[in-house]
């Protein structure tokens, strides 16, 4: 194996290990309204994902500067021809992670649904838009003698593509749905195993199609043992989940997402981005890649570092292994976010005059202080 | 326009609107760390509400951060694929270990403070907020190197055949001089940023009065952080003056709009007139000082632009090599004089808060708040020239601007993607300035909440 080949398993590893994470995220987040009845539960919901989204998310940032480092030819492509997606999913991400840390901040039902939408939209479009952009690659674009894309919008919306969003849509749902029935207690946990049941078979029919599609088309012998057993750990996860076996099925559905995206990428390979235009302007591992210099020391410093990496993202879920429910939400208003407080004028520049003055008492509780 | 002309457009609003919150990230996080050390040794609840209160703000900031990066990161595929092709064997490599360095570190660690005060061991809890920090600033070294490789490129042979520049030493990049220089400069100017943010909030709440002894202590660091990194900043500076000179005469004669070489050459403070070089209505200008500046001798030799395009058509070809002149001179001048004055604020600020002393005078508090968004500007003008004074270069000597631009994306693309991030970014800068006013006026949570939180008698807090 060249060190070109390890690193697109590298990146393989990135992009598995960035659906897996972000993937029940996005399913949290878009399941919002559906499962969150009141504020309370989507306090809950999001309180799930809270200490975490943030590094899940991470993983595509190393995923895309990874493929900048190791294989730039693949990364200039990739990302001018896919504008317009990643556009909307920078978007989506950016009006996502401000949602979170921002949602809470402000004590006003109007604050808050906005927030929410912006949440929902915030997942919805990146689960649908990563299938589309990951069926596209495994598909071919057209690609022209220098490397650049030559499609449009409309090139990259074929059927296929379009299916492999739903794909990805389904299969955050289920695992995101499965993931609160691991991380909830009470009504929030059974209605997430509701969801989970319904949404999972419907990912099951649209992932066994999308499945035998790509086999059928781009796949190989390795890629196809490896989409029959992405298959079979999502039937696993559904039965799972009927048995009321929650941890079994959250394994199921990330063991699924794993092997399906890892199915994409041997489907792929040795390709990194096929031409439609001419099988000789395909874009290759070895023809993409940095030099082996380059991919030496990349390979030295993700030896050295992923491991700590590991540990301590993984320590993180340890620390917040606890499940969470509607009696653990505080019903006070946290300090700052209820209406401003009435502050007794010292902005009275008589006072603000005299050197020495002794503190004012702190001003006195808004309403939202005194259930504290 | 041109793709190309958007695409830098671009280039510049969203890296110039990043960079408000990544200097107040990079000092801040240390501050808080430094006050949560405070209340952990002491046990002294002024310190944690402290830490609560700056911490707040703090996210805030933070999230703006994390989340306007995320365009950084994929910008230079999606407009600059060129470039991307032709120095991703050596720029892609300090991104990576951007990535798992201190993305992982920064993201898990702040979850982690973020929610972890009742469910981590106080000790524990404390040494997240470090690591953040310390990630901020790991960060904040990959990303200087990058940039210092497109100022001065090291460490790379030309591959003709493949049209790329290719490392030979990685080493070499990492250890740039330019970015050996431009990090303390970039760190002790986030000293200056987030001190100055300091100062006008403590400001705000010391002319009402309110929460004293927290403000005044908070007022207190904010001065001393602003004036250290102020002088640090002016050492750097000069530091990398001189670097500049031998690796970008271009640029420090653009700084300057010295058109032909002088010896010695004065700095104009400023100047009014025409800036190319045939009319000078009139100009405040110290004798010898851009001599010393650029070559540490008073009667050093600095070359002009003039000289200088003469001297590059010969080596490069033919070819405009003049950046913008008025950019860079008023660039370079803003930078020094905002960052200036909120660096002398905080000196006098100090001198007349000695020993407990709390000045009275209304214009104080005011001007106070007036220096907080100064080093911001500073920052930004500081920006604009060091990136536009390397025009027409994006790569110093090696690749023209107008060639790294990707040849697959339309203007009209390019026009939309501009449109939409500035009209996404505009209002979330107002939704964002509404939150940091609506939690500086809030203050410090009441003490008694904290006193119940130290005693462990409420549920567990969730940050969201």
């Amino acid at each position: 194996m060249s060190l070109a080949d390890f690193w697109f398993v590298v990146i393989a590893f990135l992009f598995v290990g960035y659906f897996f994470l972000e993937g029940f995220d996005f399913g949290v987040g878009a399941l919002l309204p559906v499962i969150g009845r009141d504020d309370v539960d989507r306090r809950v919901m999001i309180n799930t994902i809270g200490p975490v989204w943030d590094a899940n998310e991470v993983w595509v940032v190393v995923a895309g500067a990874g493929m900048f480092a190791a294989f730039p030819y693949w990364y200039a492509t990739l990302f001018s021809g896919f504008y317009l997606p990643l556009l909307l999913i920078l978007v989506a991400l950016i009006g996502r992670g401000v949602a979170f840390e921002y949602r809470g901040k402000v004590d006003s039902p109007a604050w808050r649904r906005r927030w929410d939408a912006v949440i929902v939209v915030g997942s919805v479009v990146p689960a649908l838009l990563w299938g589309v952009a990951f069926a596209n690659i495994v598909r071919g674009v057209p690609i022209n003698a220098r490397g650049d894309f030559t499609g449009n919008l409309l090139t990259l919306l074929n059927p296929y593509a379009l299916l492999g969003g739903l794909v990805t849509v389904g299969l955050f749902l289920t695992h995101g749905a499965l993931f609160l029935a691991l991380k909830t207690l009470g009504p929030i946990r059974d209605r997430a195993r509701a969801v989970a049941r319904g949404v999972g078979a419907g990912a099951a029919v649209v992932s066994v199609a999308f499945l035998v599609w790509t086999e059928v088309s781009y796949g190989n012998g390795w890629s196809t043992a490896l989409a029959v057993l992405a298959a079979a750990a999502l039937l696993t996860a559904l039965v799972a989940n009927a048995r009321d076996r929650e941890m079994l099925a959250f394994a199921g559905t990330g063991a699924a997402i794993a092997l399906a995206v890892t199915a994409l990428f041997v489907a792929l390979y040795p390709n990194v981005l096929p031409s439609t235009t001419n099988p000789a302007y395909t874009l290759t591992v070895a023809r993409a890649s940095s030099t082996p210099y380059t991919l030496k020391v990349m390979t030295w410093v993700a030896v050295i570092f992923a491991p700590f990496v590991l540990l301590y993202e993984g320590w993180s879920y340890w620390v917040f292994r606890k499940r969470i429910g509607r009696e653990l939400i505080p019903t006070a208003v946290p300090h700052g976010a209820g209406p401003a407080p009435i502050r007794p004028d010292a902005t009275s520049d008589a006072d603000a005059g005299r050197p020495g003055l002794p503190a004012q008492p702190s001003p006195p509780a808004g309403p939202g202080r005194t259930g504290s | 326009m041109s793709t190309l002309d958007i695409s830098r457009w671009q280039f510049g609003i969203v890296t110039v609107y990043h960079f408000f919150f990544v200097p107040i990230t990079l000092a801040l996080s240390f501050v808080v760390a430094g006050m949560q050390t405070a209340y952990f040794r002491t046990g002294d609840l002024k310190y944690k509400r402290m830490t609560k209160f700056w911490g707040k703000l703090f996210l805030i900031n933070f999230a703006m951060g994390v989340v306007t990066g995320l365009v950084q990161e994929f910008q230079f595929g999606m407009n600059w694929s060129a470039y991307s092709r032709f120095v991703g064997d050596i720029f892609g490599a300090p991104l990576a270990m951007e990535g798992l360095l201190a993305f992982f570190l920064e993201s898990t660690f702040i979850g982690l403070w973020i929610f972890g005060w009742d469910r981590l061991s106080p000790r524990l809890h404390l040494l997240t907020i470090w690591a953040t920090a310390v990630g901020t600033w790991l960060s904040a070294y990959f990303i200087l190197a990058a940039n210092s490789w497109m100022q001065h490129p090291v460490g790379f042979r030309i591959n003709a055949a493949r049209g790329r520049a290719e490392l030979t030493s990685i080493w070499s990049v990492l250890t740039n001089s330019t970015a050996l220089v431009t990090f303390p400069h970039t760190i002790t100017a986030a000293m200056v940023t987030a001190g100055a943010f300091m100062i006008g909030i403590s400001g705000w709440h010391l002319k009402r009065r309110s929460e004293v002894p927290i403000f005044r202590t908070s007022m207190v660091v904010a001065m001393w952080v602003t004036l250290l990194g102020g002088v640090g900043t002016a050492v750097t500076g000069d530091v990398q003056a001189k670097i500049m000179t031998t690796q970008q005469p271009m640029k420090m004669a653009a700084a300057e709009a010295l058109y032909e070489s002088s010896q010695p050459a004065s700095l104009s403070v400023f100047t009014i007139g025409s800036l190319n070089g045939r009319q000078e209505v009139y100009s405040l200008r110290v004798p010898d000082l851009l001599s010393f500046l650029a070559t540490a001798d008073l009667h050093g030799k600095v070359e002009g632009i003039n000289n200088i395009q003469q001297e590059y058509e010969q080596r490069y070809g033919p070819g405009d090599y003049r950046p913008v002149i008025p950019v860079t001179y008023w660039g370079f001048r803003l930078m020094i004089g905002l960052g200036l004055i909120a660096s002398a604020f905080a000196a006098l600020g100090l001198l007349l808060m000695r020993r407990g002393r709390l000045p009275s005078s209304r214009w104080f508090w005011r001007a106070a708040l007036w220096v907080l968004p100064l080093p911001l500007l500073a920052n930004s003008f500081g920006w604009i020239f060091t990136e536009m004074g390397r025009q027409p270069w994006v790569v110093f000597g090696n690749m023209k601007t107008a060639g790294a631009v990707s040849a697959s994306v339309s203007p009209g693309l390019a026009l939309t993607s501009v449109i939409v991030l500035t009209a996404i970014y505009g209002v979330l800068a107002v939704v964002e300035v509404g939150l940091l006013v609506r939690y500086t006026k809030a203050g410090p949570p009441p003490e008694d909440e904290e006193a119940a939180a130290a005693e462990g008698d409420r549920p567990l807090a969730f940050a969201y």
